[in-house]
């Protein structure tokens, strides 16, 4: 009772049930501005459908090696991947419907499904995986962000977001993204496991205005479990929402 | 006293019979457990030698640190070189290059998409070169249920579970997907030659096999191997010789500082391959100390029966003015000489037993489906020179103490109650 009569007292838990009041409503807030960010990052980056002609140089542990390819995506249920170069690699191809991916070698003739543990197996030595590959969810359906504050990266100021997944089948559990808030593109990007540990990282760089929006032409990822020095991609040619024909992402067309 | 001992022993049998079989089985199961133990060791260090890593393998560095995943990105680049070299400078060993690597065995439908695959590990050897003995070591021709052996590039021996799982058989074409030694897809059609039973659960579930010409070109390791191995002459293996080699290779290498220059291990620098054989050794020791425990066990009380049905010649004896220590001792001898018998016996019997089992072998293939040791199913018996006194010795030490333990009631005999006694 005499703490209660005490007038600092009172002062002092009226004061921390504000706060906690004020802190109560701006973590909605945050995380609002969290997916709204992400919200804005999706609507730059994703379109109806691209057409990528791109050159992806692995570095690996002794020697590096160029590969280049042609992509066409459609939404994010649809691709097809052509690898042009270098010989060993020309006519591969990889197509991915919805959950399922085929993989065409025109030395064999043969379509092979890639499932199960081989979705996590590096593609072509690279620091992607199958599963990253697959992936073309836009990122507002897989997480939900939080701002955590503001960082200079690169000598650019960002804001650094936290992703956690809200859906069980996100190949990383948590992503930590530093977005220039100008391009609305991340710029770096660390994707963790759900142990914690640090999986992958990508850089993007080379940002440059493309029909109309800001697009990275240079990712370069890097498989923090494995020996190397990271895979680059570089787009040398990108095309967004062109028509592509139905057939292009049919079994049929592997053979083609 | 040694004559009367002997025609004591050989007249009255009911004084030496069961003491004579007793130590006889103890000996024989020492010899026989022994002989059985001895082929259990060696077939593991014969299946392990010429599946996994030779008398002696020559590997990078950068792949020996990780050689349990058999990091084919590793791999040795120069190695036609290498192994001319190694065959000048040790020409009494057989070197031969290999390459294990893992990928999906895909089987198509008609169509040719996928109709079933699954995850296998591959070892390619040398199977056409001529003169190679890869064929005659690994047991194929023994191991091939269905089939033929691989006679010519593009076949591929496929492991029996696999082949049960996947229903598929010799003729049939598959696909191998992996990786090369670069990282890059890799596709290639094989054509199944046999199915093959390995008799170990690990390989019989998902290994395939094919040449290592055809390996090198899926892999794209051109003049590459992943590993090159070396058999001493006739197959045996020697420490001695393996750990001198290795030595005498690894000094040549000790400046060069790169991580790809070659190294070379022995067989007995296995971990699991020594601290099998440490615990194979201890097991010895602890079933000789146990027998000799329960030998000693059975004959002490055999030498107090006996002490019993010999009670009035013991109380005459001594009534005569024999010593108490002179009595025993005259037993002591008696069991040394029963022991001897025994032992001779049961060191025959287990002999012969080792002798036919090491010819004809015992099946544990029944017993053995869910082992991944690297072991042959059938296991033979060793003959040793130790086999001569592994089981003499516990066999007569268990007798003596037997003996020693039932003749201490001599000395507890009063020769004041002995007239009393003998009426």
């Amino acid at each position: 009772m005499q703490l209660m009569n005490d007038e600092p007292m009172k002062k002092q838990i009226i004061k921390i049930i504000i706060c906690n009041m004020a802190l109560m409503v701006s973590i909605p807030l945050i995380a609002q501005d969290g997916n709204k960010m992400l919200q804005d990052i999706d609507d730059n980056l994703s379109a109806n459908s691209r057409i990528i002609e791109s050159t992806m140089i692995i570095h690996g542990k002794r020697n590096d090696r160029t590969i280049t390819s042609k992509s066409y995506t459609m939404g994010t249920d649809k691709s097809l991947t052509e690898y042009m170069s270098p010989p060993r690699e020309k006519g591969t191809k990889m197509l991915k419907l919805s959950n399922e991916m085929w993989v065409y070698s025109p030395t064999t003739d043969r379509t092979i499904m890639i499932s199960g543990h081989m979705l996590r197996q590096s593609v072509m030595g690279s620091d992607l995986s199958y599963e990253d590959m697959m992936d073309d969810r836009k990122l507002t359906v897989i997480y939900n962000a939080n701002i955590e504050g503001t960082e200079n990266y690169n000598g650019k100021d960002c804001k650094v977001l936290i992703l956690i997944s809200k859906v069980k089948d996100a190949a990383y559990q948590k992503q930590k993204m530093w977005v220039d808030t100008n391009y609305l593109i991340p710029l770096k990007i660390e994707l963790y496991a759900k142990s914690g540990q640090l999986l992958k990282m990508i850089t993007m760089s080379d940002i440059k205005q493309t029909e109309g929006r800001w697009f990275p032409m240079k990712m370069t990822y890097k498989d923090m479990l494995a020996e190397g020095d990271g895979t680059e991609w570089v787009i040398n040619s990108i095309t967004f929402n062109k028509q592509i024909p139905d057939y292009i992402f049919s079994k049929a067309s592997l053979k083609k | 006293m040694f004559d009367f001992i002997y025609k004591g022993i050989i007249r009255d049998k009911k004084r030496s019979l069961l003491p004579i079989i007793v130590v006889t089985i103890g000996v024989f199961v020492v010899v026989f457990s022994d002989g059985i133990i001895g082929g259990m060791i060696n077939n593991m260090i014969s299946m392990t030698a010429n599946f996994q890593t030779g008398h002696v393998k020559v590997m990078t560095r950068a792949y020996a640190k990780q050689e349990n995943e058999k990091p084919i990105d590793l791999s040795i680049l120069n190695a036609g070189e290498l192994i001319n070299q190694l065959k000048k400078d040790y020409p009494i060993v057989d070197w031969t290059p290999r390459i294990m690597f893992g990928g999906l065995l895909d089987i198509p439908d008609q169509k040719g998409e996928t109709k079933a695959q699954g995850p296998v590990s591959g070892i390619s050897v040398d199977f056409l070169t001529t003169g190679s003995n890869e064929l005659k070591r690994l047991g194929i021709k023994k191991a091939i249920i269905d089939g033929t052996p691989i006679n010519r590039p593009g076949q591929i021996l496929v492991s029996v579970d696999f082949a049960e799982k996947y229903n598929v058989k010799p003729g049939d074409i598959v696909t191998f997907f992996g990786s090369t030694m670069y990282g890059s897809m890799t596709f290639s059609n094989f054509t199944i030659a046999g199915i093959v039973r390995f008799g170990n659960s690990m390989l019989d579930r998902g290994a395939i096999m094919i040449d290592i010409s055809d390996a090198r070109l899926l892999l794209d390791m051109d003049n590459a191997a992943a590993e090159i191995v070396g058999f001493l002459p006739e197959g045996k293996y020697n420490n001695e010789k393996a750990e001198e080699i290795k030595k005498s290779f690894n000094d040549k290498w000790t400046n060069n500082k790169d991580e790809y220059a070659p190294i070379m291990t022995q067989l007995m620098d296995q971990e699991m391959m020594s601290a099998t054989l440490g615990y194979a050794k201890r097991m010895s020791l602890i079933m000789i100390v146990l027998l000799i425990i329960a030998l000693a066990i059975v004959l002490w009380n055999a030498g107090i029966l006996g002490g019993i049905r010999r009670y009035n010649e013991f109380g005459i004896r001594l009534a005569m003015g024999e010593e108490k220590k002179h009595i025993f001792n005259s037993l002591m001898i008696e069991s040394l000489i029963i022991g001897i018998i025994g032992s001779i016996l049961g060191t025959t019997l287990g002999f012969m037993a080792c002798l036919i089992l090491s010819r004809h072998g015992i099946d544990y293939s029944a017993v053995m489906r869910n082992v991944s040791l690297m072991m042959d199913p059938v296991i033979r018996t060793t003959i040793t020179p130790r086999m001569l006194y592994s089981g003499t010795i516990p066999g007569i030490i268990s007798i003596l103490v037997g003996t020693a333990l039932a003749g201490q009631a001599i000395y507890k005999r009063n020769t004041a109650m002995l007239f009393k006694e003998l009426d």
